[in-house]
């Protein structure tokens, strides 16, 4: 494993009486692709919202590159060149893809929006990873699913960050494009970008990651290799895992 | 789509109620031999300035996602303040400055605890909306302010381009905000918390900021709007503003922006603002009784949102 990017330490979180994550413990290598796996409501998105600044752990450490803090905000998340494509995905749906895409950080002339050269600029960015939107003029609330994940991926890669987190990023996208999507993460790899990934399909995660955890009732349980497990074994270890915790 | 008829797509309601409004005025100018002069549309503007800019900024306030239930009643408590400063010897620039200071505090306040409590905004602002009422009946004890120095009177009847100057201090307001709400950030991020505040918290940018910002902008329009009001009657009262926010509402709805917020549209709200003052008008000069006013307003208001819904699921299907 190469040099340590993120660190994550016994990070807890509690809401209300569900305990979301209970120690969660991890380590991201520059320049790898690390996937996180788990079951529904295994506390994945919650780390994954945690490590955003979106929301303050209960306890536990984040490290980030030398940076090493109890809690994030947004703010210091993006500074530390932390950025996230939300499972909900975070899009305003009265807005068009334009403005979803620079929400927060508009191209300006002066005081003003220079609305011409964010259309270009996301027009390119959208053709960079193979995302069709016919119109990028109209409100995406009636974009379909994959184009909205598209739309979040392409804001997420718009602002300079070398840390990427994505909470099940082709969940909603046809064959096609998430082949085109996960090309696309594999080559943002092959250009020095780490990106820590969320999905349920076992499969996709082998395809791609490099290091694969295992989320399960808030504790991570396992971190191994790629090359060093396989999917029927990791699938086992889940399920046995869960025998366990059944009995208990 | 040409970008033509995207244009007129996207701008269908306030087209629509433009189209209303040169029907109207072509009915009323047939039946009336006096209507159709110019004379009388400067009456309306100027019947309806301090209407238009507390619609402006209650539209603002409904494209953040939230509605302000308190706008009459800043109207009044910041024109007392005028009032009483001016009766105790102040200047009226003062004054003035005073009662926009006064109208963008309490606006102020009103996003600061709806931004803290996260509380809907109806609630919040029903409460300051007394809270505020109360504070000018307490102040006054109910009896109106009169005799104002004519240096303030002024400001409801002075001649700028023979009109009274409410029309271009309303003007001016629109033309203020079109840069804003449509060309700069402050209008992205005040829709965006209409839309989805959590996207525009999670982009970095600080909600707060743009929750108070607009409330106290309404604030401060109310403000302007009570200086107007209470120049022109030299008088200010408790009452005065009374529902007012309500006809705001109503303009704004009527204007085509949707209550759950999101987006706005000023084009929309200015001429549903004229809209309803020519029906006032209309109205008058045709010796319809006063009592038909509201429930043609109302039963307009009624049709404008229905003709809107029809249209927004007309797209969701088609
Ligand atoms: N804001 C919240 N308030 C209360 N409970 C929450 C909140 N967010 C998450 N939870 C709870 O925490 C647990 C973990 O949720 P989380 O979203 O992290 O799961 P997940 O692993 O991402 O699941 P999925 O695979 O379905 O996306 C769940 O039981 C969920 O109900
Ligand atoms: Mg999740």
């Amino acid at each position: 494993m190469g040099e340590t990017i993120l660190s994550v330490k016994g990070i807890a979180k509690r809401f209300g009486h569900i305990q979301a994550l209970r120690d969660a413990t991890l380590e991201v290598a520059r320049g790898s692709i690390t996937a996180l796996v788990g079951d529904n409501g295994s506390g994945k998105s919650t780390l994954i919202q945690i490590l955003s600044g979106n929301l303050l752990p209960d306890r536990g450490e984040i490290q980030v590159g030398e940076a090493c803090c109890h809690g994030l905000t947004i703010r210091r998340a993006m500074a530390l060149g932390i950025r996230t494509v939300y499972q909900d995905l975070a899009l305003d749906d009265c807005k068009t893809s334009v403005e979803n895409i620079f929400l927060g950080s508009e191209l300006t002339r002066g005081p003003f929006l220079d609305r011409r050269a964010m259309a270009r600029e996301a027009r390119r960015l959208l053709e960079e990873i193979h995302v069709e939107i016919p119109d990028l003029t109209e409100p995406v609330g009636r974009l379909s699913g994959g184009q909205r994940q598209g739309l979040a991926i392409a804001r997420a890669l718009r602002r300079p960050g070398e840390l990427l987190l994505l909470d099940e990023p082709t969940a909603a996208m046809g064959i096609q494009e998430s082949h085109s999507t996960l090309r696309l993460l594999a080559g943002l790899r092959d250009r020095g970008m780490t990106l820590l990934i969320i999905s349920h399909n076992l499969h996709q995660v082998f395809a791609l990651a490099d290091y694969i955890y295992v989320l399960r009732a808030g504790r991570v349980l396992t971190g191994t290799a790629t090359g060093d497990t396989t999917v029927d074994a990791l699938q086992e270890q889940i399920l046995r895992r869960e025998r366990e915790e059944d009995r208990l | 789509m040409s970008p033509l008829r995207k244009w007129c797509a996207r701008r269908s309601v306030p087209l629509l109620l433009l189209a209303v409004c040169l029907g109207l005025m072509a009915f009323l100018s047939v039946r009336t031999q006096s209507f159709f002069s110019l004379k009388n549309v400067v009456n309306i503007l100027e019947a309806n300035s301090y209407r238009l800019i507390l619609a402006c900024g209650m539209m603002c306030v409904i494209a953040s996602g939230a509605i302000d239930l308190s706008a009459g009643s800043i109207l009044s408590f910041s024109a007392i303040g005028a009032a009483m400063a001016m009766r105790a010897g102040a200047p009226v620039w003062l004054a003035i400055l005073l009662a926009l200071a006064l109208g963008t505090a309490m606006g102020a306040v009103n996003g600061l605890i709806i931004h803290l409590t996260r509380i809907n905004a109806l609630i919040i602002t029903l409460g300051t909306s007394f809270l505020y009422r109360g504070m000018s009946l307490i102040a006054t004890r109910g009896i109106p302010i009169t005799k104002l120095p004519q240096g303030f009177r002024d400001f409801g009847f002075g001649d700028v381009f023979g009109m009274e100057s409410g029309v271009t201090m309303s003007f001016l307001v629109v033309l203020v905000l079109i840069p804003f709400f449509y060309h700069m950030r402050w209008g992205a991020y005040v829709t965006a918390l209409g839309g989805n505040p959590e996207a525009l918290k999670r982009s970095g940018v600080s909600t707060g900021r743009y929750r108070i910002s607009v409330f106290a902008l309404m604030g401060a329009l109310a403000a302007l709007a009570g200086i107007i009001i209470t120049a022109r009657l030299n008088s200010a009262e408790a009452n005065a503003g009374l529902d007012m926010e309500m006809d705001a509402i109503c303009a704004v709805i009527m204007g085509g922006t949707a209550l759950r917020g999101g987006s706005g549209s000023l084009l929309g709200t200015v001429i549903a603002v004229f809209l309803l003052g020519l029906i006032r008008n209309g109205l008058t000069i045709l010796s319809v009784s006063s009592y038909y006013q509201q429930f043609i307003t109302g039963a307009l208001l009624l049709c404008a949102v229905a003709a809107a819904e029809l249209r927004e699921r007309g797209r969701r299907t088609g």
